[in-house]
């Protein structure tokens, strides 16, 4: 079980954001993107995910493109990006159940509670995402790490935004224990959270290419 | 992949119930098209006769437009657009899903007031089943040619100018058979050729749209 990619290049507008680079990461591994504002983490990591078409160079999932098995792909991924696709109109835990079902995946309300509970928001479960502060919406978002223990790799756009120091834990807990299960995890942030990888890579987009 | 369409219709039907004045506008705006032309046209009874299908057909074609901008825009702001394209499920499932639940909420409440507002035109009965008849097989086409405009123009600024530019051409052909159902029926000929004309476009945009408008919401969202 491995990510790869190859010879990865990006472009936005005519500029180049970066190009030539290659990693790697096999089960038990973490990836850690670091770089500037703006020197192109997100659009890696959409382009990992597939949301996005590199301008050159493939990735490989297991050893073939992952634009040929996209569905296999999706059922192994959770993205978490910038937008936490967080409905004011509906609960915390009917938000947590929608995001799942939608990803293609079962997910009862006593799951859904329980997760929620797993990030600190147990009292807040009932509650229209409405009225939750950008802090525990984030939370709600990353509430399906807690839920999905068949999914293999997890990534992650500046998950510990927003977040305080309790929340940071516990999202840091559930990645390591993540790891030592087996899975991956590729992951932005500008705080300094290492996550205990077997072997943590780190990529800095702006020492790799200039910008 | 059936259970994925049951439940994306499920969660816009939960998500329009959540916020029912955007469906009630829908509505209302249709209401208040229709009830102004008697009063504006005068009432003459044969006049309002010869003109109803048409009124009727055209306001609902715009009512069912006022709620596409919607379709996809909240879900694109919030990053669930995002997640579906990532899901497991195929995403023409999901928006054919969309599709159905934007008909469920905004196409369907005007299929059940049009039979109402038929009155105010003094339409015979019969003309009215037509009415009815021709609405069913036709605001679902409306839906789903407006989900290849909505996806087309999605993040764009403006976009719901573009939208009507772009989507009413497309409806030309399906108030042309809609109101000409009912029109036939008026004049004492049989409108079911019309209706078996709609529901060929139905067929055939039953087929297509779906897949159109998730090949655009690809490329909206890359």
């Amino acid at each position: 079980m491995t990510l790869q990619a190859c010879n990865l290049a990006a472009v936005r507008g005519n500029q180049p954001l970066f190009s030539k680079i290659d990693l790697e990461i096999a089960a038990g591994e973490a990836l850690w993107l670091s770089g500037s504002n703006g020197c192109g983490k997100t659009t890696l990591l959409r382009l990992l995910c597939g949301l996005s078409l590199p301008a050159e160079g493939d990735i490989h999932w297991n050893g073939r493109s992952i634009f040929s098995q996209r569905e296999d792909y999706c059922r192994n991924l959770i993205y978490c990006g910038h937008a936490s696709g967080v409905k004011d109109d509906l609960n915390a835990w009917e938000n947590l159940q929608v995001s799942t079902r939608l990803a293609g995946k079962s997910c009862s309300q006593k799951e859904a509670l329980e997760a929620l509970a797993q990030m600190g928001l147990a009292s807040f479960a009932h509650l229209p995402a409405r009225v939750l502060s950008q802090g525990q919406r984030k939370r709600i978002a990353l509430a399906r790490l807690c839920l999905q223990p068949t999914v293999r790799l997890l990534i992650l756009d500046e998950p510990f935004s927003a977040l305080d120091q309790q929340a940071i834990a516990a999202v840091s807990q559930r990645l390591n224990q993540h790891l030592t299960q087996g899975g991956m995890v590729v992951y932005t942030t500008h705080q300094e959270v290492a996550l205990q990888a077997k072997r943590l890579h780190r990529l800095a987009l702006n020492r790799a290419t200039p910008c | 992949m059936l259970k994925a369409l049951v439940y994306v219709v499920k969660r816009d039907v939960l998500l329009a119930f959540r916020r029912r004045a955007d469906v009630l506008v829908t509505l209302f705006f249709f209401m208040i098209v229709s009830a102004l032309f008697p009063l504006g046209v005068g009432p003459e009874p044969a006049l309002l006769r010869t003109m109803a299908p048409g009124i009727l057909w055209v306001g609902a074609l715009l009512a069912s437009m006022l709620s596409l901008g919607r379709l996809f825009a909240l879900d694109f702001a919030d990053g669930t657009l995002e997640q579906m394209l990532l899901s497991a499920e195929p995403l023409s499932v999901m928006v054919t899903g969309k599709v159905l639940a934007h008909w469920l909420t905004s196409g369907l409440p005007l299929v059940l007031v049009a039979p109402l507002l038929a009155l105010q035109f003094d339409l015979p009965g019969p003309a009215i089943a037509v009415l009815l008849a021709s609405l069913l097989i036709g605001t679902p086409v409306l839906s789903l040619l407006g989900a290849i405009g909505a996806a087309l123009t999605l993040g764009v600024r403006g976009g719901g100018v573009l939208v009507a530019i772009l989507v009413l051409p497309l409806y030309v052909p399906i108030l042309i058979f809609g109101a000409g159902a009912v029109g036939a029926q008026l004049n004492g000929l049989d409108s079911s050729g019309h209706l078996l004309l709609l529901g060929g476009l139905l067929a055939a945009s039953a087929a297509l749209a779906p897949w159109a408008a998730s090949v655009a919401l690809r490329i909206a969202l890359e």
